[in-house]
């Protein structure tokens, strides 16, 4: 029982991250799209925002481990 | 180019589906084996089934039942046969339990059918000695299971643990069929605990300490491993090949200078520029110059490793994706981060300026927290990674098991090991890009921090 609502939690927190990181991915386009020039910056942020998202995934997916 | 892949590619599925095949051999060995059982049985049942079913046709639908029975019968002994203490030592195919024990470090060096053994080096709580002593002392078998024991000490897939009780010192022949794991509750979880079945006598195996925080299992047991395991090996080499390579490329500098950067030179040259122009100089700010060797350092250190886990054939360890190595690097970036850490960063986690004094009693415990949720997300988000892409690898790898029926379909095999080959190169391709994200990520939010640590707060003062 406890494993099946971690494995719930955890794929909520995936959906969560998921939604999240596609905005970022969406908006970066757009921006590069009309700023072809900052590339490089635009993408260094984009992942950088990116994987501070993963991050609050990451913690829920080791939580529901240890909950497991 | 497309010859050459589209032959690698056949090489490829044509050996994964040879040794689908060899497993087939094994499997009929064991079901010639315990075919004795079988058919005791059927030889039990057989009376108690004519009696009621008297009618032709049913008795020819109940034979064709019963002999599918007795195969199913036959399977589940060959796979499931207890050794004396009743352990079962041989499992089905199971592909999460092959993932795992791929990404777990090992006591044993293996590429392809060769075993390296490696120095153990391990400590028993409560006694001052320290072993020391080579991982073929254990004489693995193809499972990486040692048919020996030594001091008390057994290989079980590749793992050294310890055997707990009342168990001899020095190099004991144990066999084969002797160890085996068994579901245990420890702690309101379903652990997997291994036992060593010797003379008749039920071991139970403790694991090595480990301070995962119960991720895996983990805690404090009866001895301490500090062996030089596959990881730590894999460490060691990308240490020398690094300190080779960027000594190579620092004497190149030193002698052309002024001129052109050639060969390995020319590799690295816009990785480090790189490094130094998107990451360095704006995250950190004008002192810069400090932090970029450490910078540079566990960027390549994280690179170089992950690259040389994605090589094929070549043993695969998963040193990034061990929640060990990554804990360390997550540590030293903490270290770095908080001992370079001025006034205005402490400031900022314990009394932030311009806000009001209630919210300072909320925001003060959550800024203390994420100095150290920083480092904890580094350690987790590089391991997570790294981990995923090796299980995922042979997940792929094993549903040509899984499809073949471990060898009993041949059309099963055939098919999904071009499909599986196909989809394991894609995502080599994609892990070859992850392994370049993950060490970029890592570097630049070490940098990032580093950078809110040192930076001079005269900008905020402007804008007020």
């Amino acid at each position: 029982m406890g494993g099946s609502v971690a494995a719930l939690g955890m794929g909520l927190a995936v959906i969560g991250a998921g939604i999240g990181i596609g905005m970022i991915g969406s908006r970066a386009m757009e921006a590069i799209a009309r700023q072809p020039e900052a590339v490089g910056d635009i993408r260094a942020n984009m992942i950088l925002t990116a994987a501070l998202i993963e991050g609050a995934a990451l913690i829920a997916i080791v939580m529901a481990f240890l909950v497991a | 180019m497309k010859n050459l892949l589209t032959s690698f590619l056949l090489i490829f599925s044509l050996s994964i589906t040879a040794s689908a095949q060899q497993h087939d051999h094994e499997q009929h060995d064991g079901h010639q084996h315990s075919d004795h059982d079988g058919h005791d049985h059927i030889q039990e049942a057989d009376p108690a089934l004519k009696v009621p079913n008297a009618g032709g046709a049913h008795i020819d639908g109940d034979n064709h039942h019963q002999t599918d029975g007795h195969t199913h019968a036959g399977d589940h002994g060959a796979h499931h046969e207890p050794n004396a203490c009743g352990i079962v030592t041989h499992h089905e195919f199971d592909p999460g339990a092959l993932a795992f024990h791929h990404i777990s470090d090992q006591n044993v060096y293996n590429v392809g059918p060769w075993k390296f053994p490696l120095p153990c080096i391990l400590k028993t709580h409560g006694s001052k000695k320290i072993e020391f002593f080579s991982s073929g002392k254990f004489n693995a078998d193809y499972h990486m299971t040692g048919t020996n024991a030594y001091n008390g000490y057994v290989l079980y897939e590749g793992i050294v643990r310890r055997v707990v009780g009342d168990f001899p010192d020095g190099l004991i022949d144990i066999g084969h069929n002797a160890l085996g794991v068994e579901q245990e509750e420890v702690d309101g979880k379903a652990r997997d605990v291994v036992y060593l079945c010797h003379n008749g006598n039920k071991l139970r195996c403790d694991n090595k300490s480990t301070l995962d925080g119960g991720l895996f299992g983990g805690g404090i047991t009866s001895f301490t491993d500090f062996s030089i395991t596959k990881n730590v090996l894999s460490m060691i080499f990308m240490v020398f090949l690094m300190s080779w390579l960027f000594l190579t490329i620092a004497k190149r500098y030193r002698e052309r200078e002024g001129k052109a950067p050639s060969g390995v030179q020319g590799l690295f040259e816009p990785i480090i520029v790189f490094i130094q122009d998107e990451v360095a100089k704006p995250f950190i700010g004008h002192k810069w110059e400090k932090f970029l060797p450490f910078l540079l350092t566990i960027f390549f250190f994280i690179l170089g490793l992950n690259l040389f886990g994605q090589i094929p054939f070549l043993g695969g360890s998963n040193v990034t994706g061990s929640l060990s190595v990554t804990m360390v690097l997550a540590i030293i970036a903490f270290l770095v981060t908080n001992l370079n850490g001025n006034k205005h960063y402490w400031e900022h986690i314990f009394w932030m300026p311009g806000v009001p004094a209630w919210v300072k009693t909320i925001l003060t415990p959550v800024e203390f927290l994420g100095v150290f949720i920083k480092p904890l997300t580094l350690m987790l988000r590089l391991f997570a990674n790294i981990t995923a892409g090796h299980m995922v690898m042979v997940i792929f790898v094993s549903l040509i098991f899984v499809f073949s029926k471990n060898g009993t379909s041949v059309l099963g095999g055939y098919g999904t090991s071009i499909a599986s080959g196909l989809l394991t190169v894609f995502m080599m391709a994609i892990e070859l890009l992850v392994a370049f994200i993950q060490a970029f990520v890592f570097t630049i939010l070490t940098a990032s921090y580093i950078g809110a640590a040192v930076e001079e707060h005269h900008h905020a003062e402007e804008h007020h």
